[in-house]
């Protein structure tokens, strides 16, 4: 077992629970981080220690008492410090077994995704503090700049700390609002990672690894939580995708196009259990239904076997849940497929009529798509024109353009 | 800890409210103040936007404006001042304040002297 791998099992853990004991984020991060470099020293010639965790925690506080000592103006924070912990003297590692430290890691879950922090602040606190990114690599996976990056979390902290955010799990009442922050950051995490785009996509392949591993550990940490079973459900089956999505010039695969054998046949396995699992239990959450909707594309062994009726099902539900005219726009794309690209496109049009979809770019993108099986050239253009001047992917770019080129190319050998 | 909570309120809309539905609000901070009599510290309603005054001194020369230093959607309407254990305590206070559910209600923590 490596250090980078004990790195990356253990640091949001040690981490949550020095925060605890110093309630002070900068001071615990410097000390688990210090407590690490030690480690990467000793560990090599002196073999690695029987509980690394206990190890690295007990290690990181002699270091956070060092640095409270050497800046006396922390001497009140000392002192309570030091009223709050055992003594010296009688700390030993057999005290910090696995099982009588506590996991500390769901307090900080909902201390970093707290409302009260802006979203882009959530996202970065939950990556440098549960997953041990560094704020450069965040940056470049979000494709800000570095020193961005690091006011974002240096006000998350100073928010944190002047704000007097609470170290805790919410209680019951606000508990639902809370998870369902927690959730959406995430997700957040995962769509950023699954976005193909330009930027460092090694990067961005980590952050869906990352925002899994995430979830896999909330499950783990709130085990009644069907909504979090559920989003881990929708994760796994997107990301089961990723081989097939795109071609070796990076360029996107539609769906009904994919290599179906590419799919990771686990993963499907494991969301497919996961959403039967949270449809049994309990009225269907927002990421149930999700879920459900892509557990149905992904149980197709090929595109013409898609059951598409349960999928109009599954978002006229979802649409009840949760009304939006995005929803209603994939309702309308699925539609389609059941009831033809005539009946798709009306429902389009009249979504248009009604709502401010102008500037989302896959709403003239799925006109198009129609407006293409219907041999309607000139319209599809058009459409895909007015796509393109909303798109700001570029892999989405590129692919519009594509199919911009095959309707004009339509049009032309048409007339 | 203690925490200012800023009122905020669209006036004009308040202003096209019966005598009925003015006072029924009042009841509602009656009933709040007692609720929350533990965690109150201060406040008070404050006099409509019209009647405010702005004071500004530039380079030895003092600047009267009449209104608010700023045009804003919502104004201040009264503020008070809690003690809460943390923020989240505080958001709960904020949260049942009766001009919560049609205005807004700034939380600043006070700055320890």
């Amino acid at each position: 077992m490596t250090i980078e791998h004990i790195y990356r099992e253990e640091w949001g853990r040690v981490l949550a629970t020095l925060i605890r004991y110093v309630g002070d984020f900068d001071l615990a991060e410097d000390a688990v981080q210090e407590a690490f470099a030690v480690a990467v020293e000793r560990w090599p010639h002196e073999g690695m220690p029987a509980n690394a965790r206990a190890w690295l925690i007990s290690t990181a506080r002699h270091k956070a008492i060092d640095h409270l000592r050497r800046h006396h103006r922390f001497a009140d924070k000392l002192q309570e410090l030091e009223r709050l912990m055992p003594g010296e003297e009688n700390f030993t590692e057999s005290e910090h077994s696995s099982q009588t430290i506590p996991d500390d890691r769901l307090r900080l879950i909902f201390t970093c995704c707290h409302p009260a922090l802006a979203v882009e602040a959530q996202i970065a606190l939950t990556l440098r503090t549960l997953c041990g990114f560094s704020t450069e690599e965040i940056a470049r996976a979000f494709l800000v700049p570095v020193s961005t990056m690091a006011q974002r979390l240096v006000r998350a902290k100073q928010k944190i700390r002047a704000a007097r955010i609470p170290y805790a799990i919410p209680g019951t009442e606000q508990l639902p609002d809370r998870l369902e922050t927690v959730l959406r950051v995430v997700y957040l995490v995962f769509t950023e990672g699954y976005a193909a785009s330009t930027g460092d996509t090694l990067v961005r392949r980590d952050l869906c690894a990352e925002a899994i591993r995430l979830i896999r550990l909330l499950c783990t940490l709130m085990p009644k939580c069907m909504e979090a079973q559920a989003l881990l459900a929708l994760m796994l089956l997107h990301d089961s995708r990723r081989d097939a999505r795109v071609d070796a010039e990076g360029n996107l695969i539609l769906l009904e196009d994919q290599e179906r054998r590419l799919w990771n046949a686990v993963q499907i396995r494991e969301g497919i259990a996961l959403v039967e699992t949270v449809l049994r239990s309990e009225r269907p959450g927002f990421y149930a239904i999700q879920a459900a909707i892509v557990a149905v594309h992904a149980q197709a062994q090929r595109a013409e076997e898609t059951d598409w009726s349960q999928i109009v099902q599954l978002y006229d539900l979802l649409l009840r849940l949760h009304p939006s005219p995005v929803i209603e726009l994939n309702r309308a794309v699925a539609i389609a497929m059941t009831e033809g690209p005539d009946r798709g496109l009306c429902l389009i049009d009249e979504l248009a009529a009604r709502d401010e979809l102008t500037n989302y770019h896959l709403f003239p993108a799925a006109r198009a798509d129609l407006l293409r099986r219907l041999g309607r050239w000139a319209e599809a253009a058009q459409a895909y024109r007015q796509a393109l001047s909303f798109v700001v992917n570029e892999p989405e770019r590129r692919f519009l353009e594509r199919q911009l080129k095959e309707a004009e190319a339509r049009l032309a050998s048409a007339s | 800890m203690q925490y200012l909570l800023l009122i905020y309120q669209p006036e004009a809309e308040v202003n096209t409210w019966s005598d009925q539905e003015k006072g029924a609000l009042f009841q509602k901070y009656m009933a709040f103040n007692q609720e929350q009599k533990n965690h109150l510290r201060g406040g008070n309603p404050l006099k409509p936007s019209s009647t405010a005054t702005t004071v500004r001194v530039r380079s030895g020369k003092t600047l009267t404006t009449d209104g608010p230093f700023a045009e804003t959607r919502e104004q201040l309407a009264g503020y008070y001042l809690v003690e809460a254990q943390d923020l989240d305590a505080a958001m709960t206070i904020a949260a049942q304040m009766p001009s919560a559910t049609f205005g807004s209600i700034e939380i600043r923590p006070v700055q320890a002297m």
